[in-house]
């Protein structure tokens, strides 16, 4: 699922990665701009996701990102992983792995090194 | 009792008490086709048969998934829950899929009694998901009152939906097209409402006037429900929008009692148990004799005799059949 916390209308980012995913045989969840972590978390598990990307590029990743890992834990939902990406300083990139983000791209990524990244760490059911 | 079964029984009492996760996952095991996922439905069935199942269908950017979206906020402000499923084409070439539906009815995440949940084709023809016959049941066993089936944007044929939904809904808008289309067969046949969405632009009263003609030529209507034309403006002009919904919610709520009243209920659901019957047969028939025939590479074989013209598709079918099925 990818999804844009915040006041962030800035989903270009966001859209090429669903559409990347989606032509590499990926299902995709698109949220939209604009939701809160509570609506992401809740989206997350209606749907059963494996992995939750987040995009922000507003700079609130610092609360936004954390919070739906939080809210996932609560309810229970903690075997799904979440990515992040978008305008992160290198210097916050500890305290979101501290926070349970388990991998961050910022502008340089390849769509090749993320999609290989999540074909790497996320291993699919039942096999 | 086994370990097994308690898990099971687990399962089928969290679903019953309305558990997201627990029937979110079961959902998914469906749409996998887990041998676990079929024990399950075995369990749940008994229990189904309460929620009043809508489909919604019509061309891609029609405006369904906004018109679920307000269906949601209306039935939610009557005290209904109410499930969603939304299916989306999967690709052709990569397997892959972008499921977007969802993004109409975001605001409506947080509500515990709404579970909007996406599907994709998986290269089901007809509009529909395979496991979406299955995912009605777990939504229904959750105690949903309402469950509303949103199809991929369809065409002319893709009338899947008829099969799992007691009242369905065929979205239209202006401009698509002159009076033939109005009479020909398959998705203009299957309405209980037409919804004339998008109103507010040119062509709707044509529109509106072509359906009205093509209504007028049938002799009769099943329980005589005559399927209203409703019309429903711009989204963003609030008060005749909502207005409008209002009409949209209590032509369902009038359809439903009307399946009722004339004992037509029992035969929408018959539709969808000869459906389901025919998938299960086929599954557990022809499935595993394709599936052995592929791996052991009698299927190659098959289709070399084919194009040499050794033999013919019936022949084969023939021999087949005798075969296996003695």
């Amino acid at each position: 699922m990818v999804a844009k916390p915040g006041l962030d209308g800035h989903d270009r980012g966001a859209r090429v990665l669903a559409r990347c995913f989606r032509d590499a045989g990926f299902e995709v969840i698109y949220t939209g701009c604009h939701q809160t972590p509570e609506q992401i978390a809740a989206a997350a598990i209606q749907e059963d996701v494996d992995l939750v990307g987040l995009s922000c590029l507003s700079g609130a990743h610092r609360y936004l990102f954390p919070r739906v890992v939080e809210l996932l834990k609560e309810q229970g939902a903690d075997d799904i992983t979440v990515i992040g990406g978008g305008i992160i300083p290198d210097q916050d990139f500890q305290m979101l792995y501290d926070a349970g983000i388990k991998a961050i791209f910022t502008p340089g990524a390849t769509l090749d090194t993320i999609v290989s990244w999540v074909r790497t760490n996320i291993r699919p059911r039942g096999v | 009792m086994t370990d097994k079964e308690f898990n099971e029984m687990e399962q089928l009492r969290k679903i019953r008490a309305g558990d997201v996760r627990t029937a979110s996952r079961l959902i998914r095991n469906l749409e996998d086709d887990l041998p676990e996922a079929k024990t399950a439905i075995k369990r749940i069935f008994p229990h189904t048969g309460r929620a009043h199942v809508v489909g919604i269908t019509g061309a891609p950017g029609a405006g369904k998934s906004t018109l679920v979206d307000a269906l949601i906020a209306s039935f939610r402000k009557k005290e209904k829950t109410i499930g969603v499923l939304c299916v989306d084409p999967t690709s052709p070439f990569t397997g892959g899929a972008i499921l977007g539906d969802r993004i109409r009815m975001q605001r409506h995440a947080e509500d515990p009694g709404v579970f909007v949940r996406s599907l994709a084709t998986r290269g089901a023809l007809g509009g529909l998901s395979k496991a979406v016959g299955d995912a009605v049941h777990v939504m229904d066993v959750m105690g949903k009152d309402l469950i509303l089936v949103e199809t991929v944007g369809t065409g002319q044929q893709e009338v899947e939906i008829i099969n799992h939904s007691h009242t369905v809904i065929v979205v239209l808008i202006p401009g698509m097209g002159d009076e033939i289309q109005a009479i020909k067969a398959g998705i203009m046949e299957i309405a209980d409402i037409f919804v004339i969405n998008k109103a507010d632009r040119d062509g709707a009263d044509q529109l509106a006037s072509e359906l009205a003609s093509m209504l007028n030529m049938v002799p009769e209507f099943p329980g005589g429900w005559r399927p209203p034309v409703l019309r429903i403006g711009n989204c963003f002009d609030p008060v005749p929008f909502g207005e409008s919904l209002e009409k949209l919610a209590a032509a369902i709520a009038g359809h439903h009692r009307s399946l009722v009243e004339t004992d037509l209920l029992g035969d929408r659901m018959k539709r969808k148990t000869m459906v389901e019957i025919h998938e299960a047969l086929r599954d557990a028939i022809l499935e595993p004799i394709l599936k052995e025939m592929t791996k052991s590479g009698e299927m190659e074989e098959i289709a070399g005799r084919l194009l040499r013209k050794e033999t013919d598709p019936y022949t084969i079918a023939e021999e087949v059949a005798h075969r296996r099925l003695k």
